[in-house]
């Protein structure tokens, strides 16, 4: 981390062009989505972000709506969307339906990912799901200062590799790792990264051959989807959420 | 066409999912899991020595024991209350004697000499700023001391461990263990607890969470506790002791409040909101050591100064009323006094007095003013406060809040069930809207408004017969 800490110290570093906006976020040109597990530091790298002071705490499920907030970096006004923390967005409780549907229907042009460094694995099981879902992800590996504290270390550019998006180490308390993270979701946004998402491997064979089927269909009826594959095996999965969306015809316009 | 369209590929998803069989939702995760693990395998490096949760294990295994976990809990409120108790003291007088003592009477000069008619000085020196530097002087160092701690103790990751401690006992009451969570975020403040609510996904035990959120004592109510323990309690022994003794008397407010959570929740589970009790995985958060400047930064501004300004702006108006009240006359009697008097009788049937109830009234708003309101009624039912001329206030300590208390009639029962009306009345006005937010129900909104109040009622008077049976 000492690398980070001496280029957040240098005037030329993208900090520099950082505006925080507080909630003064009408007319932005990008919208961010913040994502991730409860108690990894959202509402920290929310109010880095922003210069807000959401309530943070070592609680999980402190955020229990959406938190808005900006920040202008680059001559772009970014609104960023602080989302509540889920485990998982394949069960039906309110906080993972309003991180679902706003990833899903708010389609925002970038999802920063927050994952614990130290404790990747079950995070993972999050990011997996998010990645079927967007194909405009960064993901920040959040905590690492805590990560290295308990003689954890993440090859970032291997996590980088198999996800298909880029990865920022970050320790937003500290305030580590903001600046890059900020230049990374801009690129991003502005297409000048393009993301190669990762696609869940894992299923049975036979479950496999009905999610590709399924999502022919879908992609035929919808040509451009970006998550035909994710509809499929939510409907495969019965979401009744999902199929009225299909039938209020919400996936037309994208 | 599109329509068409649309029920073809649900047609074939549904077909399809008579295929896959059931069990499609398993699969679905166990490959979610199995990828996450082949990924976390390929890019977590470990340095050195594995097995590096063992020091939080153990403070867990400590805290959360089953022997001492609760003990600790204790211990550990003991000591911020004790903390908050002997710091607020002096500054408090401070603040005071210069709000009240020296600034009043500049501007009270100030006041003649522009050339103000003495009802708009009275309404505005004496009743707005007074009520305003009341409240300063009472809430602003116990706030200072008191917020600090409480968000060090959260941020460091110790509120999940009370959660945890306390879960057993809210599923034997027949409510959700995340209860406990929320509790918790009560004692900082009720309509945040109520709104933190939205974590239990159950409706049923979502209201009685909503509805026993009162029952933990909040930001506004925890200096008035210790301000009378002080006075009251601890006046009772030897002053090495004394700020021990009220300690202890707020713990257990704090605990008799913990109890009539329970008590509560287990009652409505038995009658109005029947059924079973979901059970859910409680995450125990990493400890982290807190970023001592920021929270104290924080911690000021966010709780501090927030609570501070809301009790200000309602203590403003309600400093206007008190001084309208006791300025308006009716047959050569104030209003406040005929009030007061009025209501005395009703009052002591419960240990409490005409002051103490006229105060609620007025105080509605907010709990925090509860205190101020006493006071300031106190001084104008003695006819301490004249219409108009300047008048001295010479609170520089507890001790004589507590001289000015006594004059008014007040014993040890008095602060004894003030403290337990107090834990035990209705929500701030800020809690009835919030709980009416979020449960949409005029219904349940007067129930969680109404039922504290008859509890305390109910409480107050059990304790005065209790009383007077021994004196």
């Amino acid at each position: 981390m000492t690398e980070l800490e001496s280029c957040d110290s240098c005037a030329l570093n993208n900090s520099a062009q950082l505006l925080k906006l507080g909630i003064n976020v009408e007319n932005a040109d990008y919208v961010i989505a913040l994502a991730g597990n409860p108690n990894t530091g959202k509402s920290t790298v929310f109010n880095a972000l922003t210069g807000l002071k959401q309530h943070t705490g070592n609680w999980p499920g402190k955020t229990v709506t959406r938190a808005e907030g900006g920040y202008r970096f680059k001559d772009h006004k970014m609104k960023l969307i602080d989302l509540p923390g889920t485990y998982s967005l394949l069960s039906t409780s309110q906080d993972e339906e309003i991180a679902r549907n706003f990833i899903l229907f708010g389609k925002p042009d970038v999802t920063i990912i927050i994952v614990d460094a130290a404790r990747i694995e079950r995070n993972l099981n999050l990011v997996l799901q998010i990645l079927e879902i967007t194909d405009r992800a960064v993901l920040c590996l959040n905590l690492m200062d805590e990560a290295l504290r308990h003689h954890i270390d993440i090859d970032e550019r291997t996590l980088g590799k198999e996800l298909g998006i880029p990865v920022v180490k970050c320790s937003a308390i500290k305030k580590q790792g903001i600046s890059e993270l900020i230049s990374t979701v801009h690129q991003v946004a502005m297409r000048q990264i393009i993301c190669k998402p990762y696609r869940i491997k894992g299923l049975s064979k036979p479950a496999q051959k009905m999610v590709d089927k399924l999502d022919k269909k879908i992609r035929k009826n919808y040509p451009g989807l970006p998550n035909s594959r994710w509809i499929a095996m939510r409907l495969l999965d019965a979401d009744a959420d999902i199929i009225k969306a299909l039938k209020n015809g919400d996936f037309i316009n994208h | 066409m599109e329509n068409k369209d649309i029920q073809d590929l649900l047609d074939l998803a549904s077909e399809l999912r008579w295929e896959v069989g059931e069990n499609f939702h398993d699969t679905l995760v166990e490959g979610i899991y199995a990828d996450a693990a082949h990924i976390a395998q390929k890019t977590e490096i470990k340095i050195g020595e594995p097995n590096p949760y063992n020091f939080e294990r153990k403070l867990d295994q400590v805290l959360t024991s089953k022997k001492y976990g609760f003990p600790i809990m204790i211990l550990i409120l003991s000591i911020i209350l004790w903390l908050t108790i002997q710091g607020a003291n002096y500054p408090s007088g401070l603040l005071a004697s210069f709000f009240l003592e020296f600034l009043h009477p500049i501007l009270k000069t100030g006041a003649s000499q522009v050339g103000l008619p003495w009802w708009l000085d009275g309404f505005l020196i004496d009743g707005v700023y007074l009520a305003l530097g009341w409240v300063i002087s009472v809430m602003l160092p116990p706030m200072a001391i008191f917020f600090p701690m409480f968000t060090l103790l959260e941020d460091f990751g110790y509120l999940p461990r009370v959660a945890f401690n306390l879960d057993s006992l809210f599923k034997k009451s027949g409510a959700h263990g995340k209860q406990a969570l929320t509790m918790s975020m009560g004692w900082g403040c009720n309509a945040a607890g109520v709104v933190a609510t939205r974590i239990i996904d159950s409706p049923r035990e979502r209201l009685i969470a909503i509805i026993t959120n009162n029952f933990s004592l909040c930001n506004g109510r925890w200096p008035t506790q210790i301000l009378i323990a002080t006075i009251f309690i601890g006046a009772l022994v030897p002053d090495s002791f004394s700020t021990i003794l009220a300690s202890i008397a707020v713990i257990n407010i704090a605990l008799l409040g913990i109890g009539f959570t329970f008590l509560s929740s287990w009652m409505l589970s038995k009658t109005l909101l029947k059924g079973e009790v979901s059970t859910f995985a409680l995450e125990l958060p990493p400890y982290r050591p807190p970023n001592l400047w920021t929270t104290l930064y924080t911690s000021l501004i966010d709780r501090t100064l927030i609570v501070l300004w809301r009790a200000m702006v309602f203590a403003a108006p309600a400093g206007a009323i008190i001084w309208l009240i006791s300025n308006i006359y009716v047959d050569n009697l104030s209003l406040a006094n005929i009030t007061i008097d009025w209501m005395d009788g009703f009052g002591l049937f419960f240990g409490l007095n005409g002051v103490i109830l006229l105060a609620y009234v007025v105080a509605i708003p907010a709990n925090e003013i509860v205190i101020p309101t006493i006071l300031m009624l106190t001084v104008a039912h003695l006819n301490l406060m004249g219409a108009g001329d300047g008048v001295m206030f010479e609170l520089e300590s507890t001790t004589e809040t507590a001289a000015l208390l006594h004059a008014g009639g007040w014993t040890l029962l008095t602060g004894i069930n003030l403290m337990l009306f107090s834990l035990l009345h209705n929500p701030c006005s800020t809690t009835i809207y919030t709980i009416y937010q979020e449960t949409k129900s005029w219904k349940w909104t007067a129930f969680a408004s109404i039922m504290p109040v008859i509890l305390g009622f109910l409480v107050t008077f059990l304790v005065t017969q209790i009383w007077q049976l021994f004196h």
